[in-house]
């Protein structure tokens, strides 16, 4: 590991100051990714900036109704959180499906939504990777790739952004706060994370220097009920090989609103726009539950080894709708 | 301030103050065995993947392995060499040596550390990744063992001493239930 500077920051604008805009410097919340690229060599940095200690670890609520959470607040915290409990519920149920207890204590939501994918290529420095080393190549397109992306990826890039929360905040319409050194900034999460294309490098749509302070949710009465399914290769402890949050208000048996995301396909946390728009005024029944994944899931261009992810997470959107349709029949 | 690659620390470890110079590099796991000589917290993946490594930072479980030490100055760290109580072996301790919740036992300190976490966060009303509905409404989920896996998922075992592990943890959280119930009694 290469040695590095460290300094506590005591404020928000304190923080921005020691960051400055230096490219060699790193904010260190939870240090669970960070620390972890920092001993393999894939991150370098010359100085860290502590923000563990910011007053940004509460969750309140927002002037519309909705939620704030700091970009402090633990996993931990989030998911025991009685309004993130019950109002969205899909959101406590991400968080938990993520990591360990242990990990879940550590790390915090800002670092959650900036943490780097856990493709085998980009966490290896012996190995070429357009994300960790521009220009250099993408060993997965035709290497090891069995859990890489089916939405949205290039031939730069086809890693997957490892994410079990930033898909339910996605679905809920969640708004990344930042600040910088001339005033504060806010980015919907839905673009948040930039396409991929043939720079697959930058991942985020903020300034640099920028600290992420906080994420507000919207008011989304469709989000009471909810639900985060997570597939993985082992019942707990493990990266998704696909996810879906989802919300659903369905009145007479027809879908009033729906909210879909999907984990584990894509770069980004990845809305189903297109599975929303079939599902909205159309009836509750798998049929239709079918017919708005098949949509959503027309763009995929699956790889040779990853075609799985389809029939997945065809499979998985209807079972998790069917689900929420029939408890709104109860 | 000039940048530095090292400064002095003063960390809080079982209750008691220890300063050390200390190389930013260096991790909590490492400070702890290399330093302090508390070989009670093992290092198995040092990547956050096994559990061994877990502690208590401020009452809540981590892996020191992932936490650097000059960011845990402040904060009370508990290792396994601090969880009895007075000469008195916690009760989760006791519950891993009465039904044999091992084999080799080198991940044992950090299922211990681990497991006396469980506890409380169930005791507060956490909920799990195998719990039905989450709402605060539905009420705490019981223990069950299918719970107790779940929640002690972040500790690996490589002899696959599981099975005991869990029937540990579910005795020392039916002790620390029935404890509270007679203080309130």
């Amino acid at each position: 590991m290469r040695e590095f500077d460290y300094r506590r920051a005591d404020d928000v604008p304190g923080a921005v100051a020691l960051l400055g805009a230096d490219p060699d410097a790193r904010y260190l919340g939870g240090g669970t990714n960070l620390v972890d690229l920092m001993k393999t060599g894939v991150e370098r940095p010359a100085r860290l900036v502590d923000v563990r200690g910011l007053p940004l670890d509460r969750i309140e609520p927002a002037d519309d109704g909705g939620l704030r959470i700091g970009a402090t607040v633990t996993n931990s915290d989030l998911a025991a959180h009685p309004e993130v409990r019950r109002r969205y519920p899909a959101l406590a149920q991400a968080v938990l499906a993520g990591a360990s207890g242990q990990l879940r204590n550590m790390a915090t939501v800002g670092g959650n939504l900036l943490q780097r994918t856990r493709c085998g290529y980009f966490a290896d420095v012996t190995q070429p990777c357009n994300k960790r080393a521009p220009g250099s190549g993408c060993p997965a397109v035709a290497g090891e790739h069995r859990n890489h992306a089916v939405l949205g990826a290039s031939d730069h890039c086809v890693a997957v952004h490892p994410s079990d929360m930033g898909v339910a905040l996605t679905a809920f319409d969640a708004v990344v706060s930042y600040e910088t050194a001339d005033g504060p900034g806010r980015l919907p999460l839905d673009g948040f994370y930039l396409p991929v294309g043939d720079t697959p490098h930058l991942e985020t749509a903020l300034p640099p220097g920028a600290l992420v302070t906080g994420v507000t949710l919207p008011p989304a009465p469709a989000a009471a009920r909810s639900r985060y399914r997570k597939v993985r290769e082992r019942a707990s402890y493990a990266f998704a090989i696909g996810s879906v949050a989802a919300a659903l208000d369905v009145r007479d048996g027809v879908v009033r609103e729906a909210r879909l995301a999907f984990g584990a396909v894509a770069s980004r946390p990845w809305r189903a726009r297109a599975a929303e728009r079939v599902l909205t005024g159309a009836p509750a029944t798998a049929e239709y539950f079918a017919a708005a994944a098949d949509a959503e899931l027309a763009a995929a261009r699956p790889l040779p080894d990853n075609g799985y992810k389809v029939t997945l997470m065809r499979n998985l959107v209807v079972a998790v709708l069917s689900g929420l349709a029939e408890e709104a029949a109860r | 301030m000039a940048p530095s690659t090292s400064s002095t620390v003063t960390l809080d470890i079982n209750g008691e103050k220890h300063t050390l110079s200390v190389d930013h590099r260096t991790t909590l796991l490492d400070a702890l065995r290399e330093r302090l000589d508390l070989t009670g917290t093992k290092k198995g993946c040092d990547q956050g993947q096994c559990g061994a490594c877990t502690v208590l930072v401020d009452g809540r479980r981590t892996v020191s392995c992932l936490q650097l030490a000059v960011a845990a100055e402040g904060r009370e760290i508990t290792t396994v060499e601090g969880v009895a109580e007075g000469g008195r072996l916690h009760p989760v301790q006791q519950a891993f040596l009465d039904l044999d919740g091992f084999q080799c036992g080198y991940c044992t300190p950090g299922q211990i550390c681990s497991a006396v976490a469980v506890i409380e966060e169930h005791a507060a009303g956490w909920p799990s990744a195998v719990t039905d509905d989450v709402r605060p409404e539905a009420g705490p989920p019981p223990l069950t063992p299918e719970e107790i896996r779940e929640r002690m998922s972040g500790n690996l075992c490589r002899c696959g001493a599981y099975a005991p592990i869990a029937e540990a943890v579910a005795r020392a959280a039916a002790q620390a239930r029935a404890g509270a119930g007679e203080a309130v009694a």
